[in-house]
């Protein structure tokens, strides 16, 4: 190593120690999507790169060929839009959800309750779960002779068909995937809530705050930090929403809950001949969307950064 | 002396064990639990094995979903098994291995003359034999009995429309308050035999996409069902995208007078229902145009990439044999592909007699099928249209396109997919 050190210099070694790191990521990161462009830029259903002629930007005409944008109905590819402007509305009211029920959770289960452990280990138990397992036991419950459906008939109410309504089935959606993801953001909010000092509540407590004042100005902002880890973590799942959705809805009814991964699966791997090209190209189109928002992710944690 | 000898025993131990291998030849076979497949061929292949000393052919017992999504990926990497039973019988044309110079060609015309096109996917004139249809499956409908007989209406007779037999369906779930009269598999394959029995050719002689009024027929009166309550919403109004979906479990448990699904389940109404209710599996209903099912089923066939070509052909042959071919058949209680088995009949010792008299009925809807059946299940873009089916139809359920918008979606999302084959070929 010093001969090494002696040949190129004190400061060129740090290079030669990030040369693993550096290769992994252009082997398995950045390889991948320049491969992802390549595609995007080829057509037929075959695998192999020389077996797939250039094609320009076919296949981004194909998707974006639209008459109106905000009518997907007036698209080329209309299920690209049903799935994008899905993924759009579901992301935002997931992450809400998400965040807001697991923070409550968090604060509820930091308390000092009696069985406490035992409340923990429930809310996390989902995350253990496959996510197909996840989906069919929902479904089990909630077809239409489901456990659902069997509860509201034993008390005399009449049963209702929950995946068939389209708001319905977009509503179950967002629920059986913040049940099924809750627990894990609920675990990384308790330990930001038991890293806040006693002495502040104590202190506030002296001074007579009230429980929404002591939330407002002490638990929220100590644990903006950790909220801002959960945000960008339950962003990134939420725009990965497939498998539980693919099992329990296949995006229907209809297209109400297709999601643009779903979108992706199926024109890339599902439909016969596979459109591998039209697939890429949804992806890396996708992946714009998100380069937006992970720029005003950005540029919000900077500014919460300075406060 | 001792020295020498050590030395030269292992060394020729190592050199026949070389030799041995060099000689010895191994394929793998792919193949599911189901009917015919790894289970029920596994007997004769015992046989093939002893009967070809250093020749070995290996079951690989895998899902039907990894023969449907997993193989084709392996296929077009260059890898996977030597041979497989596959459904997607066109689709996977491409990877074939043409059999001709190691089988009997003119027994496997004689007896799978009319099923072996449906192998060369893009050159269904050819003369390759691609691999030897396993068994057929005819999708049909079962009717529970007891029902009707509790409701007092009368079976509709052989010959009957599916008009016809919506109205007995409704008139026996009003009767007998059972929850739905007609269900119908969310399955582009079982619309199919609705859509050709009423006109529509799906495909034509030069292998384009049709969109005409025999198929704006059908989707229209299904659309209806499923609005006024003759089919549920279950499956093709709740489900979306490509995704197959079936509930079979309401016939067994006596929740639908009518079930439209395939001869593959026959083994399972046998068992799981037995004497708890009459049931029968009915002649196909009849459309304006014909009285047709759609014809499916698999086929073995051997891969190009594999390294012992002979020895897949052999094996194959080997199955082909009418005492094997048979002997299989009779152990997977399904419908045989082989033309003199389906005119001269199967015993099928394991099976109850309802469930033989079901097969005899499936199997006498075979020379009933329309030729548009039988070349829409040639096809080589036979999922794209009903992968386009499928979706399509349930957004018109769901009245998120019109019926006229779903037959322009199902026409574009066809030939997107033919260009994207085309492009392969270039």
């Amino acid at each position: 190593m010093l001969g090494l050190q002696k040949l190129l210099g004190a400061r060129r070694m740090p290079w030669v120690f990030l040369i693993p790191n550096l290769t992994a990521v252009l082997l398995f990161s950045l390889l991948p999507v320049f491969i992802n462009i390549f595609y995007s830029v080829t057509g037929s259903d075959r695998l192999f790169p020389q077996e797939r002629p250039y094609v320009g930007a076919a296949n981004y005409e194909t998707l974006l060929d639209c008459g109106n944008y905000l009518d997907p109905s007036t698209c080329s590819r209309d299920l690209f839009w049903r799935a994008l402007g899905n993924t759009l509305l579901f992301v935002p009211v997931q992450v809400a959800a998400m965040i807001g029920i697991a923070l409550f959770t968090a604060i509820c289960i930091n308390r000092d309750i009696r069985g406490r452990g035992f409340f923990r280990g429930i809310f996390f138990f989902p995350v253990m779960l496959s996510p197909v397992v996840v989906a069919l036991t929902w479904q089990w419950i909630l077809q239409r002779n489901g456990a659902l459906n069997g509860l509201l008939t034993a008390v005399g109410l009449p049963p209702v068909n929950w995946l068939v309504l389209p708001d319905m089935a977009f509503f179950w959606s967002v629920f059986v995937t913040v049940w099924a993801h809750m627990g894990f953001f609920t675990i990384i909010l308790l330990a930001g809530l038991q890293s806040i000092p006693r002495d502040v509540y104590e202190a506030a407590k002296m001074d007579s705050a009230s429980p929404w004042r002591v939330f407002t100005r002490i638990t929220l902002p100590m644990l903006k930090p950790t909220l801002l880890v959960v945000f960008i973590l339950c962003v990134i799942r939420s725009v990965q929403t497939f498998d539980e959705l693919y099992v329990l809805t296949g995006g229907g009814p209809g297209s109400a809950t297709i999601l643009i991964v779903q979108f992706i699966y199926e024109t890339g791997f599902a439909i016969q001949p596979r459109n591998f090209g039209l697939a890429a190209a949804a992806s890396l189109l996708l992946g714009a969307v998100l380069l937006v928002f992970t720029v005003i992710q950005l540029r919000l944690a900077r500014g919460r950064s300075y406060d | 002396m001792s020295m020498k000898l050590a030395a030269i025993v292992p060394g020729t131990a190592l050199g026949l064990l070389i030799t041995a291998a060099a000689h010895a030849q191994q394929i793998t076979v792919q193949c599911d639990d189901l009917g015919f497949g790894c289970d029920t061929m596994a007997p004769v292949v015992e046989r093939f094995n002893q009967e070809h000393a250093g020749k070995t052919v290996k079951l690989e017992k895998v899902s039907y979903q990894t023969i449907v999504e997993a193989l084709p990926v392996q296929l077009e990497s260059g890898e996977g098994p030597d041979a497989a039973i596959v459904t997607d019988l066109g689709g996977l044309s491409r990877y074939y291995l043409d059999l001709t110079p190691y089988v009997d060609a003119a027994h496997f015309e004689q007896e799978f003359g009319r099923t072996l096109q449906w192998l060369r996917g893009s050159n269904p004139d050819g003369e390759a034999i691609n691999g030897m249809p396993t068994s057929l499956t005819v999708n049909g409908a079962y009717v529970n009995l007891t029902l009707f007989e509790q409701a007092g209406v009368p079976v509709p007779q052989e010959g009957a429309t599916w008009d016809e037999w919506a109205e007995a369906a409704r008139q026996v779930a009003d009767a007998t308050q059972t929850d739905f009269p007609m269900e119908m598999d969310r399955s582009g394959h079982r619309f199919a035999s609705f859509a050709i029995s009423h006109g529509a050719e799906l495909v034509d002689d030069e292998g384009n996409p049709v969109v005409d009024d025999g198929l704006r027929t059908a989707i229209e009166k299904f659309v209806e069902w499923h609005k006024n309550g003759t089919m549920p919403l279950d499956l093709w109004g709740a489900v979306g995208g490509s995704t197959h979906r079936e509930l079979f479990t309401d016939f067994l448990n006596a929740n639908v007078v009518f079930y439209f699904g395939g001869s593959w389940t026959l083994n399972q109404m046998d068992t799981e229902v037995g004497d708890l209710f009459e049931w029968a599996v009915v002649s196909a209903p009849c459309g304006p145009s014909s009285c047709t099912v759609m014809p499916g089923g698999g086929a073995l066939v051997g891969f190009r990439h594999t390294d012992n070509p002979e020895l897949v052909g052999e094996f194959i042959n080997y199955i082909a044999q009418p005492e094997n071919y048979k002997e299989i058949i009779a152990a997977s209680v399904e419908i045989p592909a082989a033309a003199s088995l389906i005119e001269g009949g199967v015993d099928y010792p394991s099976a109850s007699e309802r469930t033989r008299e079901a097969l005899a009925t499936f199997t006498n809807q075979i020379p009933k099928m329309a030729p548009a059946a039988y070349r829409f299940q040639g096809w080589r873009f036979q999922r794209a249209m009903m992968n386009a089916l499928t979706t399509r139809i349930s957004q018109v359920i769901n009245d998120e396109l019109t019926v006229d918008a779903a037959l322009e979606r199902i026409k574009q999302d066809v030939e997107l997919a033919m260009d994207a084959a085309k492009a392969g070929n270039q």
